[in-house]
């Protein structure tokens, strides 16, 4: 047998293909395997024994009891994605914001990008998590009847019971106060979230052009227009990007996978939380997919 | 007189001024919201029990006491706990940084066919939450197997629980902790390097992997950099993987997450045997002193970093 020459096209999908091996063993073992598990738990009974475990069939059970016999799961559920549609569209508002701010050339500018970038290797784990653990909370509800002399929780600080009477007052609409109020309860929560969403917003506000800017200048534009009519078209495809992070992002750690968790490793009641978190994925794969196909469609790309 | 009047009659620069103070108040405002938790922290940590009942004291301690960071560290093994959390952080960080800088190459610049559809089950990792594979995962580790070899030999499986392989086996293969994104970063970055560079180097002999180490490596120092201090910060503050998969190794999330339940025990006992009941203000300035302590090694680094941080996410080729 001759070996033909290879092409050059041909190598280079040759070794495409090695070293992708890693990886591909990796998905698999790592990553099919136990979807396929977890789908074959969520409809099984999983009972662990001295060998390993066994399965005993029982159809859509788990998800019939996660639905409808247990009493908190809807409840949170509820809670959380609620949660998230009100947080999302604050964190983008947000961090595009703070983004412009920290774009412009002011005193100190590098010491408040370092201040705002401080969450993203703060925010994500030990703080959060340990506020969820029981003691805590005790201590935390104790503290919030007596005024806490150590003052540990942030949002004892920042209330907005002045604003909600004064915007009533006004006469605005009592949704957009809830909603506008809550945006001001949660002000810890959205700014803690939102440090690498306000990193991608940095980037892309760098790479504009500034010639742009001083064309539109020339013409008499104002900075208000320049933002809506230049700033705004050119980040859009980010707006993208960072809401689909921000939407991935916020079901890492919350309540229901706390749930989830415990409901596997205290409960030991595998398949159940099997059931509960493949709820949870499609759930948030629909509001991933009909969020990103509304925005998606507005984007406007320059090139 | 005249040039006065217009000087102060300038409706730019006022506006300008008034915006510059307008920024200023909004920034410091916000910034305050992100650094008031940790003073309060740092606040707790150094009060003393006289200061906590001293009702004229709120936020600066009147007696400095270094006594909450004793018992925290005593508590918590802190030593122990740093070098434990510091080496998984590491062997993560560094095989995850080649396992995913050797994916999202040969995604970006060798195609083969199906390629894309493998680039399809990045995507997926990055969507699927990793509480859906959790219990499998687990399952899986207890008794783990290598398609059905180990079996083969011993009759059973391993059981990798409660040691680095987990972590090492699912960081050297890229599906480690949020891999899938580090993946993208790679790939995205060298579809931005042009290709004369690498036809060069085959021009001049080079195999693919030899110009994959010494010209496309050395290229992608800035996306390195990025996936390097996400992963490493990543890693560290995972108290969701490493409580499953090292319930018992002493790390510092571990040791932090055990730390009410453990202070509750010693502020409770104390010795007397007389179970007392536990002060809630003493027990939550000791787990404040324990969270600091957990998140100090991390500030002390941002320090050094945060240049890279900032700068990061712009070199890396993510946007446009």
């Amino acid at each position: 047998m001759k070996w033909k020459p290879r092409t050059f096209q041909q190598r280079k999908a040759i070794t495409g293909m090695i070293f992708l091996i890693p990886w591909t063993l990796g998905f698999i073992l790592f990553f099919l395997v136990p979807i396929f598990n977890s789908i074959l738990y969520s409809f099984n009974d999983l009972k662990a024994t001295d060998t390993g475990y066994k399965l005993d069939y029982e159809g859509t059970d788990n998800y019939h009891h996660a639905l409808f016999v247990d009493a908190t799961f809807v409840r949170t559920l509820t809670t959380v994605i609620t949660e998230m549609l009100v947080n999302v569209p604050l964190i983008i508002i947000f961090s595009l914001f703070v983004a412009v701010l920290l774009n412009q050339k002011f005193f100190g500018r590098s010491v408040a990008r370092a201040v705002f970038f401080l969450p993203v290797i703060l925010a994500s784990g030990i703080a959060i998590s340990i506020q969820n653990a029981g003691f805590m909370e005790q201590i935390m509800q104790a503290s919030m009847a007596n005024s806490d002399p150590t003052g540990a929780s942030p949002g004892g600080l920042l209330q907005s019971i002045e604003l909600r009477l004064m915007l009533t007052d006004i006469g605005v609409s009592e949704t957009i106060v809830d909603y506008l109020t809550s945006a001001v309860d949660r002000i810890y929560e959205i700014i803690t979230q939102s440090g690498v969403q306000i990193l991608i917003f940095l980037a892309g506000l760098q790479s504009i052009s500034p010639s742009l800017y001083e064309a539109s200048k020339i013409e008499g534009a104002t900075g208000y227009e320049a933002f809506w009519k230049i700033t705004f078209p050119m980040v859009s495809p980010l707006i993208l990007t960072n809401l689909v992070y921000t939407i991935i992002d916020s079901f890492m750690n919350n309540a229901i996978t706390q749930m989830i968790d415990t409901t596997a490793f205290q409960t030991l009641d595998f398949g159940l939380s099997s059931a509960m978190s493949w709820i949870y994925f499609s759930l948030i794969a629909v509001i991933l997919a009909v969020s990103t196909y509304i925005v998606s469609r507005r984007v406007f790309y320059h090139d | 007189m005249q040039e006065i009047k217009m000087y102060l009659l300038n409706v730019e620069r006022w506006s300008r001024w008034i915006w510059s103070i307008v920024r200023a108040i909004l920034l410091i405002g916000m910034g305050f919201v992100v650094l008031y938790p940790i003073l309060l922290k740092v606040s707790a940590a150094f009060k003393s029990m006289d200061d906590l009942y001293n009702p004229t004291v709120m936020y600066v301690p009147q007696t400095l006491t270094f006594e909450n960071f004793k018992t925290a560290i005593d508590v918590m093994q802190y030593s122990d706990a740093i070098f434990n959390s510091f080496a998984l952080s590491l062997v993560t960080t560094v095989l995850q940084t080649f396992s995913c800088a050797l994916a999202g190459y040969a995604f970006a610049k060798l195609p083969f066919r199906g390629s894309n559809l493998l680039f399809g089950g990045v995507v997926l990792t990055i969507l699927v939450p990793p509480q859906t594979i959790l219990v499998p995962m687990y399952i899986n580790f207890k008794n783990f197997d290598l398609f059905g070899l180990v079996h083969l030999f011993s009759g059973h499986g391993v059981n990798l629980l409660d040691s680095y392989w987990p972590f090492i086996l699912t960081a050297a293969t890229g599906n480690a902790l949020k891999s899938g994104l580090f993946i993208y970063i790679f790939r995205q970055f060298f579809r931005g390097i042009s290709k004369e560079i690498e036809e060069a180097a085959f021009v001049d002999g080079a195999s693919v992997f030899k110009s994959f180490l010494r010209i496309m490596l050395p290229n992608a120092i800035p996306a390195m950099i990025t996936v390097t201090l996400f992963c490493f910060v990543w890693q560290w503050n995972d108290t969701f993987i490493t409580a499953n998969f090292l319930p018992s190794m002493n790390t510092l999330t571990n040791a932090t997450l055990s730390l009410p339940y453990k202070l509750n025990v010693l502020l409770s006992g104390s010795g007397t045997g007389a179970t007392t009941q536990v002060d809630p203000f003493e027990a939550s300035m000791l787990v404040d002193t324990g969270l600091l302590l957990s998140i100090l090694p991390l500030i002390v680094m941002y320090l050094f970093v945060q240049r890279y941080f900032v700068e990061s996410i712009d070199r890396t080729g993510l946007v446009g």
